[in-house]
């Protein structure tokens, strides 16, 4: 308990668990990442894989619990390191001139950090909540079942979701910003943890922004394709099965009649 | 040549203070930024003006007490110098400087372009000292010191403890400083026997001070008039936790072999 409490006072400490919770959360972007690039292949399989992660409560409430550990260590570290960062400088420049050599990245961490994370508020509320006010489309996610399996689909969700034009910018800007934070963050934790020398500090910083270009391609592929036409017929047809009342029996009648 | 300043007065550190303008008597390029402040000085003198309060020293860029940050940069526009080495050349006639004391609140003010800057002081009691027994000189060479670590601590050691580096971060942090002074001694063999009790010691005077902490902009190691490496920064982070890992020495219990 001493030890926590001294990490926890001491700048240092923050720091650690500012890049340790950062580690976990970049973990979970590449992760997440590589399961929605399924995306790309038949609708089956993101669906599949969809029904396959929500399908183990005991497993699936460990992560997100886990994962929400991490963003609130990430999230009150910061702002205590903000607030004592500010309280360190009282009083400004009159130059107006920005601090030497530190990159806009840099200089704006908690900005795009901020941004970030009312992104995955309304991330949440649109495909894991599921809330119909946020999607703008007129359509419930709940109510989009595959015709083979009866069971959410997924991709017709996202190809939905996507389609709306100011979603999918606000999703690119977002994206966009969880770039320049991992460009600056994912090597900044290598240098708060001690793991950087002047061999690995240019390989490190290379490798942050390169791994954060990635993430970002990656990422903004998938509205992109949406906006470009991707899955437009078969999300209509699945669109077209929706109706509140009777979609589900519907398509549960029609198994029968393949039986 | 003559240029137009924009000072900070201020009269002490609980009266408000502004930017003031003034004209520079004709000037010769090859002064250096302290020697303008010397002849500026001495023409508001003649007027009966309260001379600009300014630090300084040895006047070659060795004991790291001359500050200031001129047009938004500490030590001026140069690479690796510290403002005692900044020559008139450097700015153009007719030119509009900037002139404001480093900014951080563990560096209260004293008077115009003057700070406290006790505070580094204070870290390095807290643990920048090695133990050494008195007595006849030990031999040259006697402990041997990898050549790689010898460089770079000599390259740490090359700090001067100016405050610059606070000056410059955004977060006001100190932690270029304490690296250096940390890394210094811990990559020599003499320093290791207080290695880990030195760095938790410098690193939470530190933050006791009120400093801010690193958030790896790298303008601190961009204005420093020695150029000092944000490597030193890892280290310090490693070696601190390791230090809080291992966490304090046993207590020690009286008694024993008397
Ligand atoms: C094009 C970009 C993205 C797409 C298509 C996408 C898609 C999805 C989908 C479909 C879900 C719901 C999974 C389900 O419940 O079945 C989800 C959940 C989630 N996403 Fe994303 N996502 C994207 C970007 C991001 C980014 C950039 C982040 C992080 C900063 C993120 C963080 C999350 C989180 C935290 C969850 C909740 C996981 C849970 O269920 O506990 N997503 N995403
Ligand atoms: S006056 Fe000594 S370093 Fe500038």
């Amino acid at each position: 308990m001493n030890l926590l409490l001294q990490i926890w006072r001491s700048s240092l400490g923050k720091k650690y668990i500012m890049a340790l919770s950062g580690a976990g959360l970049f973990l979970f972007v590449i992760g997440h990442l590589v399961g929605n690039l399924q995306f790309f292949l038949e609708p089956a399989a993101i669906n599949r894989y969809g029904h396959f992660l929500k399908s183990t409560p005991e497993v699936l409430w460990p992560a997100r619990l886990g994962l929400l550990a991490l963003i609130g260590l990430h999230i009150v570290s910061a702002l205590r390191l903000t607030a004592e960062n500010k309280a360190a400088r009282p009083e400004q420049y009159q130059a107006k001139v920005a601090p030497k050599d530190a990159s806009l990245a840099s200089r704006t961490m908690a900005m795009s950090g901020a941004i970030i994370a009312s992104f995955i508020v309304y991330h949440l509320l649109h495909f894991t909540v599921q809330t119909p006010q946020v999607n703008f489309t007129g359509t419930d996610f709940d109510q989009l079942y595959e015709p083979n399996s009866g069971g959410a689909d997924i991709y017709a969700m996202i190809v939905c979701g996507f389609s709306v034009w100011y979603v999918s910018l606000f999703y690119l800007i977002s994206i966009g910003l969880l770039c320049t934070h991992l460009g600056h963050g994912v090597a900044a934790m290598f240098q708060s943890l001690g793991l950087r020398n002047h061999t690995w500090a240019p390989r490190i910083a290379t490798g942050a922004r390169v791994a954060a270009i990635l993430i970002f391609l990656g990422y903004a592929s998938i509205p992109v394709s949406v906006l470009l036409g991707r899955g437009k017929e078969y999300a209509k047809r699945i669109q077209s099965g929706v109706s509140p009342d009777k979609a589900g029996s519907a398509i549960k009648a029609a198994k029968g009649v393949e039986k | 040549m003559k240029v137009t300043l924009k000072v900070w007065r201020q009269k002490d550190r609980n009266s408000p203070g502004e930017l003031k303008s003034y004209q520079s008597p004709e000037l010769s390029p090859n002064m250096s930024f302290l020697e303008m402040l010397d002849v500026v000085n001495e023409h508001l003198a003649n007027q009966g003006e309260d001379p600009i309060a300014f630090d300084h020293d040895c006047r070659e860029g060795i004991c790291g007490t001359c500050s200031l940050v001129i047009d938004g940069k500490p030590h001026g526009p140069h690479k690796g110098i510290a403002t005692c080495q900044t020559y008139m050349r450097s700015f153009k006639d007719g030119d509009e400087i900037v002139v404001e004391p480093f900014r951080a609140k563990p560096f209260p003010l004293i008077k115009d372009l003057v700070v406290d800057r006790k505070a580094f002081d204070r870290i390095q009691h807290a643990g920048g000292f090695i133990s050494v027994r008195t007595g006849a000189a030990p031999d040259a060479n006697a402990i041997p010191v990898p050549k790689e670590n010898a460089d770079l601590a000599m390259d740490a050691a090359q700090c001067i403890g100016c405050g610059a580096c606070v000056a410059a971060c955004k977060n006001a942090s100190a932690m270029l400083f304490v690296s250096a002074k940390v890394s210094h001694l811990g990559l020599m063999p003499q320093g290791q026997p207080e290695r880990y009790r030195r760095v938790k010691a410098m690193v939470n005077q530190m933050d006791a001070e009120g400093f801010g902490s690193c958030t790896v902009t790298g303008s601190c190691e961009a204005v420093c008039p020695k150029e000092i490496s944000i490597d030193f920064i890892a280290r310090m982070n490693r070696d601190y936790l390791v230090a809080i890992l291992k966490g304090d020495p046993k207590a020690v219990r009286g008694g024993g072999a008397g």
